[in-house]
């Protein structure tokens, strides 16, 4: 056996999932490998062009944060920023972004080239060496080896991964890349329990076909916004989407040959996403529905190919030609890339730690797609956790969980190892339930600590996030002890500010709980010092909804005592008296680490996790008094 | 260490003795204790040293006296759950003890769970280790107990109508949350105006049904009854209709006021709990004893009157007494020995009773008119409320408890809408409220709020 190479960590796939662990086991300080099936499809974009989004741009503020790479790449790449849901309420703002796909790849590609202990290789991984329980390393599909004590699996939609184009179907990855054909069987040997999930894409139409005057057009905020922390672009030249929609016509043309589509017939088996239907699907399922709304999104500058967002397919080449036509702008629509459906192999995420480790395979990881879920943002989140642990496994240190109270990478994660799932994952705010403390706004507050202390925050964005921090105490503190009292020099500054004269004393902190008076107001009338929209921002948000926030973290408190409570990684639950069968089941396969997560479990009851507590009690007396007796 | 959460349980065994023990413990047990005691020296619990007592009342949230109450105090970690405890002595019925226990679920405290005083006992570390296996025991999780009871409750056309009012709030939810996760997927904008109508009728719903948690009250404890009427009129007579056989409720609940035994009479499906029956026996065959006097008594405790008069012979002064005794009392009079030729008419009876007395003329050799009076009895107890099926009755304190905080979550998400606060918080609120539902349901979060979503709106690109 040739051994090529030696290193601390390997990780398989360089999507979404795969650069970012890459990229976070690198600037940790490990030695990283990170083998790609095709150099030139480094984090490459199959689906849609946008990133971010209700929660999935949270993901993106979060991993940025930690010191992650999607936000910066994003920033640097995209070609239109909006802010949505902006009348909401402020935790479920969110930033969405279109992206230059293939500026997004190069850069990409450019930085992890470029990323001092990170070497990228075009190798095919056919298998991965375990050994009495853990990892060794990974063998070339050419037969040579790389050694390495962790290992990352990030293999995305790669896995025996098969095109489905109407009765069409042949083995590949995404945009006819090769497939990872024998890496399932290594799996398979190594007792991994595998699903097999399906997701899809509509067809890319040529721009010079679109007639825009039918469609209306969906241009990007007029502010400048940015993902990342640390991004200070104030200008941006800003490409248009344009939105129009199917049908009767359509419908029908779909209706009529709803036999012919793969999902009807039996070619697809694997178990597609809710959220991210194909169009025969919506039609199916949503009869009544008069018409569907469709995004024609430019997937870059250089190029005319557009994304038909919306109308995903795996019907058969001349019905996709003919229902395409029927919809307003695309009469004469040209098409350069056929819609279609892929099914591939990914993980029962059940088997894997909070940390994204296996449970019975010392060192080896897994993230992203290939763990269940979907989406770019959802990958890289989790790609970020599994190159931090794996770094941390190497180093010896304690890995980092982050909990459903510090982030949504926290609730993807928890999900994902508590409840499993049985469709590819997606992310939604309405998973998390302290969403208004998990606000793009404050994500820097809440992780970049954290990433601070397992060293992938760097100095730069260390000192930037410490300024902000101290700017942000500086003036609550200034706002909440500055008194005025109801005088005449007062009222005639309150006045100049536009706000209403006051009655008895009070604080310019309490004065901004007002409805309708903002930091900026208040500096009309009173010594305030300039700061900048981020700062200001912190401020008001935690003042308006202070009541709110104050009993989310009352919440947060309350559950902190179960999640604190950990549970020993080796426990017999047939020997904790008392449960119920349905729960022992259930704590037995997925082995939580906490009690906290024992609760989540869905078949175990508040009753069982009284009797769990009573036990560990029972257990941690016990021991005492062994080790008393030793002494 | 204290444990989170303050809670509350009776502590004593239903019924017996002349005392009831509610015990909170928790880190708010003084402060809850303080909202429902006043003593009578004015000073506050939160003043008192550990182990130490103060007599006084329990005073309700409109002022009104529940009970006479002695309140021990006991503070951590001198206590039986190492936690801060407050115990609540009190003399009066079962009724009292349920009474006060709901008015500390208003007042901060919540509902304790099976074995929790034990366990929290445990947990900190006041049990001995052997004593363990028992304390999972208690919890008993294998029979999961409290699951089932909380769904056993729920019959017939009251759970129906929780079912309903969760999936109304699902669906509320579910659109607020689509709107949020999915704003560019062409959901209709969730219109604040309509959450404000569909809350309001929800609060207005669960208004209803807490009404009802006094009649569940009275189909669970009985209506205590009076039966009065002047000697000899045939009160024992009535007494041994009312309990003849078929009519006889056996209960193993033992008599909760001090003075009397009380025996249960089915009466339509209504138990009457009738008043001192004993004395009412006692003067059987004898000449009966019982005077206007005593009369006044029961009735002063009585939920419903049962005034009986002799139809045989002419109205008396004593009668005429009774019936000024009744006034303002929930009362259905009785002319006996209908039987015998009649002397006293129905109108002639009406004349001296207060307005709107219903009057029956009854037989207890013949029983003749029971019919009659078990529907009387049946209106009375159902009249006042709109739906007239026996499910939909709400019969323990704990629902009702429930249901308030439903209602408190509501009132929130009306606020919240009239202060313009976003979408995203009208929906904590709903969601507060849909959980704190599914209590009584025994349902428990799960992924119902992403289906629903899905299943309602077409998403995805």
């Amino acid at each position: 056996m040739f051994t090529a190479g030696e290193y601390d960590v390997i990780v398989i796939g360089a999507g979404h999932a795969g650069v970012e662990a890459g990229l976070a086991a690198a600037r940790i300080g490990c030695r990283t490998l990170l083998a790609t099936l095709s150099m030139d499809n480094i984090a490459l974009m199959p689906c849609n062009p946008s990133v971010g989004g209700p929660a999935k741009g949270h993901l993106v503020r979060e991993l940025d944060a930690l010191g992650g790479e999607m936000g910066v790449n994003a920033d640097k790449t995209c070609i239109q920023f909006r802010m949505l849901n902006t009348g909401k309420g402020p935790a479920v703002h969110a930033l969405r972004a279109q992206a230059d796909k293939k500026l997004y790849q190069f850069t990409m590609k450019e930085t992890c080239e470029n990323t001092p202990n990170l070497d990228v290789k075009q190798i095919l991984i056919d298998d991965i060496l375990i050994e009495d329980g853990a990892v060794k390393g990974v063998v070339v599909e050419t037969g040579e080896t790389y050694l390495a004590p962790a290992v990352i699996l990030a293999t995305g939609t790669y896995l025996r991964g098969r095109i489905i184009i109407g009765e069409h179907t042949y083995t590949g990855g995404p945009n006819g890349q090769r497939a990872a054909m024998k890496l399932t069987d290594s799996l398979k040997k190594a007792g991994v329990r595998l699903m097999r999930f399906k997701t899809g894409t509509p067809a890319r139409v040529d721009a010079r076909t679109l007639d825009y005057d039918k469609m209306q057009i969906q241009p990007g905020d007029d502010e400048a916004r940015n993902f990342s922390f640390m991004s200070d672009v104030t200008t941006r030249e800003q490409i248009p989407c344009w939105l129009t929609y199917t049908n009767e016509k359509t419908h029908d043309i779909i209706r009529r040959n709803m036999s012919r589509a793969p999902m009807a017939n039996g070619i697809i088996e694997g178990i597609g996403p809710r959220y991210c239907p194909s169009i025969e699907t919506k039609i199916l399922r949503f009869p009544d529905k008069e018409r569907h709304q469709l995004f024609l999104e430019p997937e870059g500058i250089h190029t005319n190919e557009v994304y038909v967002q919306g109308m995903s397919t795996s019907m058969p080449m001349d019905v996709q030609f003919e229902f395409l036509h029927t919809i307003p702008g695309l009469e004469h629509c040209h098409i350069m890339r056929a819609g279609y459906a892929i099914e591939y192999d990914c993980i029962d995420p059940l088997q894997l730690k909070p940390t994204l480790e296996f449970k019975d395979i010392s060192g080896f990881f897994s993230a992203g797609q290939s763990n269940g879920t979907s989406g770019y943002e959802e990958a890289a989140a989790q790609g970020i956790i599994a190159g931090i642990n794996a770094a941390m496994f190497i180093k010896g240190e304690e890995p980092l969980i982050l909990k459903r109270s510090d982030a949504y990478i926290g609730v993807l994660i928890d999900d994902l190892v508590t409840k499993g799932t049985s469709e590819p994952y997606r992310i939604m705010t309405s998973r998390a339930e302290y969403r208004l403390l998990l606000r793009q706004d404050n994500a820097d507050q809440r992780l970049t600590p954290l990433g601070r202390r397992v060293g992938l925050v760097s100095d730069a964005r260390w000192v930037r996030f410490e300024e902000k921090q101290s700017q942000i105490e500086e003036v609550e503190q200034q706002l909440q002890s500055t008194v005025i009292h109801p005088n005449q020099e007062t009222q005639q500054r309150l006045e100049s500010a536009g706000i209403d004269p006051i009655r008895t004393s009070t604080t310019l902190y309490d004065l901004l709980r007002r409805p309708g008076v903002t930091y900026e107001t208040l500096k009309r009338g009173f010594d305030l010092p300039d700061i900048s929209t981020e700062v200001r921002q912190q401020i008001e948000i935690a003042i308006t909804y202070e009541g709110y926030i104050r009993k989310q973290k009352e919440q947060v408190a309350h559950m902190e005592k179960l999640e604190s409570k950990l549970l020993p990684e080796d426990i017999d639950y047939q020997e904790v008296p008392s449960l119920r069968e349905e729960a022992r089941e259930k704590l037995a396969l997925i082995r939580p680490r906490s009690v906290g997560q024992a609760s989540r479990i869905s078949g175990v009851s508040p009753a069982d996790i009284s009797v769990l507590l009573v036990w560990l009690e029972q257990q941690r007396r016990l021991q005492q008094a062994r080790q008393k007796g030793e002494e | 260490m204290q444990q989170g959460d303050t809670i509350s349980a009776i502590a004593t065994a239903p019924g017996a003795g002349g005392i009831g023990v509610i015990r909170l413990s928790g880190e708010h047990a003084v402060a809850v204790a303080d909202r429902v005691f006043t003593s009578k020296s004015g000073r506050k619990l939160a003043e008192l040293d550990t182990y130490r007592a103060a007599y006084g009342r329990i005073v309700d949230e409109q002022g009104h006296t529940v009970d006479e109450c002695v309140a021990l105090v006991m503070r951590a970690p001198h206590s039986y759950t190492k936690e801060d405890i407050v115990e609540l002595q009190c003399h009066g019925s079962s009724q009292a003890l349920k009474t006060t226990l709901s008015l500390t679920w208003r007042c901060g405290a919540r509902p304790a769970e099976r074995g929790e005083f034990t366990k929290r006992a445990f947990l900190n570390g006041r049990l001995d280790l052997t004593q363990a296996q028992a304390v999972m025991e208690i919890i008993e999780a294998r029979t999961d107990r409290s699951l089932e009871m909380a769904a056993g409750h729920l019959t017939g056309r009251f759970s129906e109508k929780i079912h309903a009012m969760r999936q109304s709030l699902l669906a509320m939810i579910a659109h607020i949350e689509a709107t949020i996760d999915f704003p560019e997927d062409g959901v209709d904008e969730v219109v604040a105006e309509s959450i404000r109508q569909e809350v309001t009728q929800l609060r207005e719903d669960i208004e209803k049904l807490l009404r009802t948690a006094h009649t569940g009250r009275i189909l669970r404890d009985g209506l205590l009854t009076a039966i009065v009427g002047k000697p000899n009129v045939g009160k024992s007579s009535l007494l041994n209709a009312l309990l003849r056989e078929d009519r006889a409720i056996v209960t193993d609940i033992p008599g909760t006021t001090r003075d009397a035994i009380e025996e249960y009479a089915n009466v339509g499906g209504v138990p009457l709990r009738i008043i001192d029956t004993a004395g009412i026996r006692a003067t059987d065959d004898a000449v009966e004893q019982i005077g206007v006097e005593k009369a006044r008594g029961y009735v002063e405790k009585a939920s419903l009157v049962l005034a009986l008069f002799d139809g045989s012979a002419p109205l008396s002064s004593e009668d005429r007494e009774i019936a000024a005794l009744v006034d303002g009392k929930e009362t259905i009079a009785l002319i006996n020995k209908a039987d015998l030729p009649q002397t006293v008419t129905p109108e002639e009876l009406r004349g001296i009773l207060p307005e709107n007395t219903p009057v029956l003329a009854v037989s207890t050799k013949t029983n003749a008119g029971f019919s009659e009076l078990e529907q009387l009895v049946v209106s009375r107890v159902y009249g006042r409320e709109e739906a007239g099926d026996e499910g939909t009755f709400i019969d323990d304190g704990r629902q009702a408890d429930i249901l308030r905080r439903v209602d408190g979550h509501l009132g929130e998400a009306l606020m919240t809408i009239s202060r313009d606060l976003g979408l995203d918080f009208i929906s904590i609120d709903l969601r507060s409220a849909w959980e704190k539902l599914g209590e009584l349901t025994g349902e428990t979060v799960g992924e119902d709020i992403i289906d629903e979503i899905f299943s309602r709106f077409c998403i995805g690109k």
